[in-house]
């Protein structure tokens, strides 16, 4: 994961559409159960765009 | 505790929200509130007034002065609220339906009168809070639970249909390109005049299961694949472009006389100055 950044989650919010999992540039996210997990957290390149792209407002990137 | 953003701008309280699983509305909403916030408008300087429909219920969750009014006539009581209090930044979020069909003259008059606010259209192609009947945007040909043979109407370009009837700014946008979406939201806030942006949005529930759009993912890849900026289709063929949505700004107009500055001068011809 990027430095000085951190993807974090609310899983109670996340209804599974799978967007994010879809989008992602490197894989990082996978639907397990009908929530987001984040499967490989050491990919992530902090670029956002499940953040951007998620309807309920349940993954993003936030200064670490 | 979810993003700064929508600690900031949303009634987090209220979160989730009731919009169904890859509903393009939650996209949009926060489209809207990152432009509102990328402006820098004060929060005590916006209002947003909304309708009836899935699109309308975004009054509720998003945290500034809000109205959520009745079917079609949000951009009536938006008017009010600009009349009475010039100071303030309106912005309609509205759907298809609400805007174009119930609300379809209140659209066309305030574009007509160029009043200085903006109108974010949600459109979803169908009315799905009561169950999927065919919209004004819904295609020529596609199914609705009134319409199980194939909608039989023509459907309204609203851009176009707003341009036409005099709105100073026009755009549309929509899910899968996000920060373009956001861009032409914050260009009509900042538009002096009647601006509209139709979001494109995305209904898996009943839309895409009434026209076998397949799931919410196979949606947002046909809008990655057939939602083109108007840039990069004029260096389209027309045969090219068959079936594809235009995004981008379509129309601006600066200098038209805004209505409620008009309305003041009459109001001071007539002796009536506060």
């Amino acid at each position: 994961m990027l430095k000085g950044k951190k993807l974090c989650t609310e899983p109670e919010w996340c209804k599974g559409c799978g967007y994010c999992a879809e989008f992602c540039p490197k894989k990082v996210l996978i639907i397990r159960q009908e929530k987001v997990v984040v499967e490989n957290p050491d990919d992530c390149i902090c670029c956002g765009l499940c953040e951007q792209r998620c309807p309920d407002y349940a993954i993003w990137v936030e200064e670490a | 505790m979810p993003s700064k953003l929508v600690q900031e701008t949303m009634r987090t309280r209220r979160l989730p929200h009731i919009w169904c699983p890859g509903c393009g509305h939650g996209i949009l909403m926060r489209d809207v509130c990152q432009a509102i916030y990328n402006v820098g408008l004060p929060k005590e300087r916006v209002a947003i007034v909304s309708g009836i429909g899935c699109s309308s219920r975004a009054a509720g969750y998003m945290n500034y002065n809000t109205l959520h009014t009745t079917h079609g006539r949000a951009i009536a009581f938006a008017t009010g609220i600009k009349m009475a209090r010039p100071e303030l930044h309106v912005i309609v979020v509205t759907g298809d339906g609400d805007a174009a069909a119930i609300g379809g003259n209140h659209l066309i008059h305030a574009c007509r009168r160029n009043i200085d606010m903006t109108v974010v259209i949600f459109n979803n192609n169908i009315y799905g809070m009561t169950g999927g009947q065919y919209s004004p945007t819904t295609p020529t040909g596609e199914k609705g639970t009134t319409a199980p043979y194939g909608n039989i109407d023509g459907d309204f370009d609203l851009p176009k249909l707003s341009e036409a009837a005099g709105a100073t700014y026009t755009a549309r946008g929509d899910c899968f390109h996000v920060p373009q979406m956001i861009r032409l939201i914050e260009n009509g806030i900042r538009h002096k005049g009647f601006s509209v942006i139709e979001g494109v949005s995305i209904c898996p529930t009943y839309y895409g299961r009434k026209n076998k759009k397949g799931s919410a993912v196979d949606m947002m890849h046909w809008q990655e694949q057939n939602c083109i900026d108007i840039k990069k289709a004029a260096k389209m063929e027309p045969a090219e472009l068959e079936g594809k949505v235009l995004l981008g700004e379509f129309s601006r107009v600066e200098g038209r006389p805004e209505y409620v500055e008009e309305y003041d001068k009459i109001i001071h011809i007539a002796g009536g100055d506060r």
